[in-house]
């Protein structure tokens, strides 16, 4: 079973040299902090900012410079700021090679849910249902049960959905997921995982193929 | 030819019940802090409010919240604000949240003469409910786009870091966002900097926002900027 920075170590295992990557809030956020040796990556922020450092010392902080949640950054050598248009722009034009972002459900056709709650208050969309609608490759990062215990890997989304047959991979405290046209192929599993309990807490259609290795973090 | 007001109070004077302001800033990064006092002070209402964000509750558009003087919020995520949230569920507030990228394209596309835009975002959700969907290919794949009408404002408020008489803005870091192409989406367009210069100081090759599209320019006073999310690291932790 993973916790929340094991999750994210696991994800940031896909980042590859030169890759502009947007991570969202929560859980994908800690993937900075696990950016493989050697691997360079370019942070972009939708508020309008390619090239995001780490939060800034104690007493340094800039109220100019935030990020996509609102908190205080800086910014690494060779970064660039630019307006909401133009970063919009540049998701929607496929520049962006890896988008990490949290979800509720899952579909096993790929449509997510992670905006909103019918009878709750609802917050909105911000910029999820572009990133979404444009991303050559998805990952969502999340837990594989709800509070109550239920899936929220599931043959169909029963929130509103936020985009439509769009993730591509899934990573969850339980293991390591394509999404295909097949559903949700498990490729591996977290450390002292079963497949048995893989399958009870998967809704949608599971697809479990020969050995499937453990997780390596 | 004077684009220079003396102050917000002079450069809002003219915004009547019932207008439809687009005002810059995201959360409470870039937000046209002096305008948005004068708004409160005038005590105008009914009005609706283009914006990213609807502040927090007592600071940005949060203030014009409490006093009741918006009637319609589009905005693409909210409910950083009580008040937002109190006067939503009792239906005085209207909201319409669309995505972000929308957002902006809708303002883009009216400071560019355009009356519309395509985009992916929102096919198949809620928000493509009544809107028209057209397929192309385009960008090595064939996928719907939604068609989304630009904006038309009857003011646009915007804050910059620097700008001159002429009205060329400049901004600074991600306080940028989306004040440029919401000064140039507005019927009237009002800026407020942090420091105005006269015209021939600013490096031409460095502005943000031609002057074309501002109206009207005011030094502001006082600038507060709050912070929403204060995030830091310890100096040994590295």
């Amino acid at each position: 079973m993973l916790d929340k920075n094991q999750i994210a170590k696991r994800i940031a295992q896909e980042l590859r040299d030169g890759m502009y990557v947007n991570l969202g809030i929560g859980i994908p956020t800690l993937v900075a902090n696990y950016i493989p040796a050697g691997v360079n990556v370019v942070l972009q922020s939708e508020n309008g900012l390619l090239g995001m450092g780490p939060f800034p010392f104690e007493g340094e902080e800039d109220p100019d410079l935030i990020n996509a949640g609102k908190q205080t950054i800086t910014t690494v050598p060779g970064s660039v700021f630019f307006d909401s248009a133009m970063s919009f722009g540049m998701i929607r034009a496929g520049k962006v090679d890896l988008t990490v972002l949290g979800a509720m459900e899952v579909a096993d056709n790929g449509d997510i849910a992670n905006w909103k709650i019918p009878g709750k208050m609802v917050k909105g969309m911000g910029g999820a249902m572009d990133l979404v609608a444009s991303a050559k490759n998805i990952i969502v990062a999340m837990q594989h049960v709800n509070k109550a215990g239920e899936s929220k890997l599931l043959k169909q989304c029963s929130l509103p959905i936020t985009g439509v047959g769009c993730v591509k991979k899934i990573v969850t405290e339980l293991g390591l997921f394509d999404v295909t046209e097949r559903g949700f192929e498990l490729r591996e599993l977290a450390p002292g995982v079963t497949v048995a309990e893989v399958q009870a807490k998967t809704e949608g259609r599971l697809v479990v193929e020969g050995d499937i290795p453990v997780m390596n973090l | 030819m004077n684009k220079v007001y003396t102050d917000a109070a002079a450069a809002v004077a003219d915004i009547q019940d019932g207008a439809t302001l687009m005002l810059g800033g995201f959360g409470l990064c870039g937000i046209p802090e002096n305008s948005i006092a004068a708004l409160v002070a005038k005590k105008v209402t009914g009005l609706t409010c283009i914006s990213n964000n609807a502040g927090v509750d007592d600071f940005g558009i949060g203030l014009m919240l409490q006093q009741r003087q918006v009637k319609k919020m589009i905005s693409s995520y909210v409910g950083e604000n009580a008040e937002f949230e109190r006067q939503l569920l009792s239906g005085e507030l209207e909201v319409e949240l669309i995505p972000q990228g929308t957002l902006a394209t809708r303002c883009l596309a009216a400071g560019y003469g355009m009356p519309a835009i395509f985009t992916p975002a929102g096919v198949g959700t809620e928000v493509a409910q009544g809107k028209e969907v057209r397929r192309f290919e385009f960008n090595g794949e064939e996928k719907d786009y939604l068609m989304e009408y630009a904006f038309e404002a009857d003011f646009a408020i915007v804050k910059a870091w620097k700008g001159d008489t002429q009205g060329n803005l400049i901004y600074k870091d991600t306080a940028r966002n989306f004040n440029p192409m919401m000064a140039m989406a507005g019927k009237i367009t009002i800026a407020e900097v942090e420091e105005l210069v006269p015209a021939g100081e600013l490096d031409p090759n460095f502005i943000h926002t031609p002057g074309i599209y501002v109206h009207r320019i005011f030094q502001g006073v006082n600038y507060e900027k709050r912070i929403e999310q204060r995030t830091v690291r310890k100096r040994n932790a590295e």
